[in-house]
């Protein structure tokens, strides 16, 4: 097991976002968070990644508690997270977007990674010396993926990649997820495509006001008539 | 003619220290958004370091203002841990009062340990000697205040845009979210910019005080707040604005007085209606871009 949530509970000034989350990531697998706007999906993501606290519950990864870490302790530990609104560093280029990734990282093989990073996306290495902020957006995700890939993750969280981007966009995201996974990362996957979402992960949880309604597999909940009504938009 | 460039050595020599001052605001204000108005009171506790440092205790010059800067620095540092990081999450309104606080609490510590009678900055012969460049006299210090300056700038500059720690400033100031995600230490980022820009604060004080030569406990804020202006005018949160708006400052200033010597009783009042003008017709500054809120 690669990450262990068990019972997380957060707040918000008072308000509880998470009324006890417990999902399970295995290793090399895709996993994917869906559910409604507020239902908690972003929040668990923050919390993993430790830009929310956590008020009861804990999460860990290979074993370890990493509840309550800073976040550059768990960026350490490999567990790497792709912004909602993907944050990149508008007025960086998308070079030094790309180092930033890698800022924890003193090796002497992070050239190299970039080198492989605008194999990954050629738009990029196009772009190399371009302001991040006049790239489109569909570019920018790529440029968000590429600087969290460049830490080396071991697990990559992705929230809502695809929002907002053009269909034929999306659909190179979801081959990049692919191949991700394909080069030995895990990943958590948030997105409000479930259609698409579901249809590359191994295993999904849908969740309702804070809480996990449903677990299953991928498939089975993509035939799910309640998942179906609620999240496909079919009946 | 001789007195054209007499004014304009001068202009140049006051501009520079505006812009090292100013720089100190606009790099806190890209950091956490916050108009730290106790800079200039870290300033303040610089003159008195050099005086207590060289005049008193009678170190060399070289040692004294060395010691000067680190203990300027440090006291930056420590101002930002101990009354703004514990405001981390607070209201941005609440850390602006707390900034207030400490530039009232430094004057009055000042006051009580240092007294409030004025005292003299001790003038280290190597720098007031007066020289003679083609007919343009001056102090030594008009050459080497603009060089020391545009040195420390250039490499500021250097850090901020070709370093790890520059980059990480960067980020900061873009996103404390984005940064964290990358693994940077807020806290950490936050503390270097206060003891970099403190830093030039304390290096600003030393050349200061050998050109004004009076040390007071409110002697910090007229520059403090000159130079606010200076960072706004340059566009505050913009480090290349700073040293712009400093410099234009500084010029302007000494050309206003140099062309109407009746006005120079109005010397000090002309920044702010400077500023009136800046927050009026364009309030981003010269350089600054369009206000993006951080949530």
């Amino acid at each position: 097991m690669t990450l262990d949530i068990q019972d997380l509970q957060v707040s918000y000034g008072g308000i509880r976002a998470l009324k006890g989350v417990s999902i399970q990531v295995e290793d090399g697998k895709i996993v994917a968070l869906i559910g409604a706007n507020g239902a908690g999906k972003s929040t668990t993501l923050r919390a993993i990644s430790g830009l929310e606290k956590a008020q009861s519950g804990k999460i860990l990864y290979n074993g370890e508690d990493i509840t309550g870490l800073p976040s550059k302790e768990i960026v350490r530990r490999g567990v790497v997270m792709v912004p909602e609104g993907r944050l990149i560093f508008p007025d960086m280029t998308v070079l030094e977007n790309l180092k930033i990734g890698a800022f924890l990282r003193r090796d002497k093989e992070i050239q190299k990674d970039i080198e492989y990073m605008y194999t990954l996306f050629p738009r990029l290495k196009e772009r190399s010396w371009q302001m991040a902020g006049t790239l489109s957006g569909g570019e920018q995700q790529m440029l968000a993926v590429g600087r969290a890939l460049m830490s080396r993750p071991k697990l990559l969280m992705m929230d809502e990649p695809s929002l907002g981007l053009a269909p034929l966009v999306v659909k190179d995201i979801f081959a990049i997820i692919n191949r991700i996974r394909e080069n030995g990362v895990t990943v958590l996957l948030i997105e409000q495509n479930a259609n698409a979402a579901l249809k590359i992960a191994d295993e999904g949880y849908v969740l309702e006001t804070g809480s996990i309604a449903l677990r299953g597999q991928g498939k089975e909940l993509l035939n799910n008539p309640e998942v179906r009504a609620a999240y496909l938009g079919k009946a | 003619m001789s007195v054209f460039l007499q004014q304009l050595a001068n202009a140049l020599c006051v501009g520079s220290l505006y812009a090292l001052l100013a720089i100190g605001y606009t790099m806190v204000y890209g950091v956490l958004r916050l108009i730290n108005f106790a800079h200039g009171e870290i300033f303040m506790m610089a003159m008195y370091i050099v005086f207590y440092g060289i005049g008193l205790f009678m170190l060399p010059w070289y040692l004294g203002f060395f010691l000067t800067i680190v203990i300027t620095a440090l006291l930056g540092v420590l101002s930002e841990r101990f009354a703004y990081r514990p405001l981390r999450n607070a209201p941005r309104i609440s850390v602006l009062i707390s900034a207030i606080g400490v530039s009232y609490f430094l004057q009055n510590l000042a006051t009580v340990v240092f007294g409030g009678r004025p005292l003299t900055f001790p003038q280290v012969a190597l720098f007031t000697d007066v020289i003679d460049l083609g007919g343009v006299k001056m102090q030594r210090l008009g050459i080497l205040v603009p060089i020391i300056a545009a040195a420390l700038l250039i490499a500021l500059m250097f850090l901020i845009k070709k370093t790890r720690t520059g980059l990480a400033m960067r980020a900061v100031a873009r996103s404390y979210d984005a940064s964290r995600l990358m693994g940077i230490d807020l806290n950490r980022t936050i503390a270097v910019t206060f003891l970099i820009g403190s830093a030039m604060a304390g290096v600003g004080a030393i050349m200061w005080g050998m050109k004004y030569p009076q040390i007071s406990p409110t002697v910090g804020s007229m520059p403090g707040i000159k130079c606010f202006i200076a960072a706004v005018l340059g566009g505050i949160g913009n480090t290349t604005g700073a040293v712009l708006g400093g410099l234009l400052l500084g010029f302007v200033e000494i050309m206003l007085v140099a062309v109407w010597p009746d006005l120079s009783g109005y010397r000090d009042a002309f920044a702010f209606v400077l500023l009136i003008v800046v927050l009026l017709v364009k309030p981003t500054g010269l350089l600054g871009e369009k206000a993006t809120e951080k949530v």
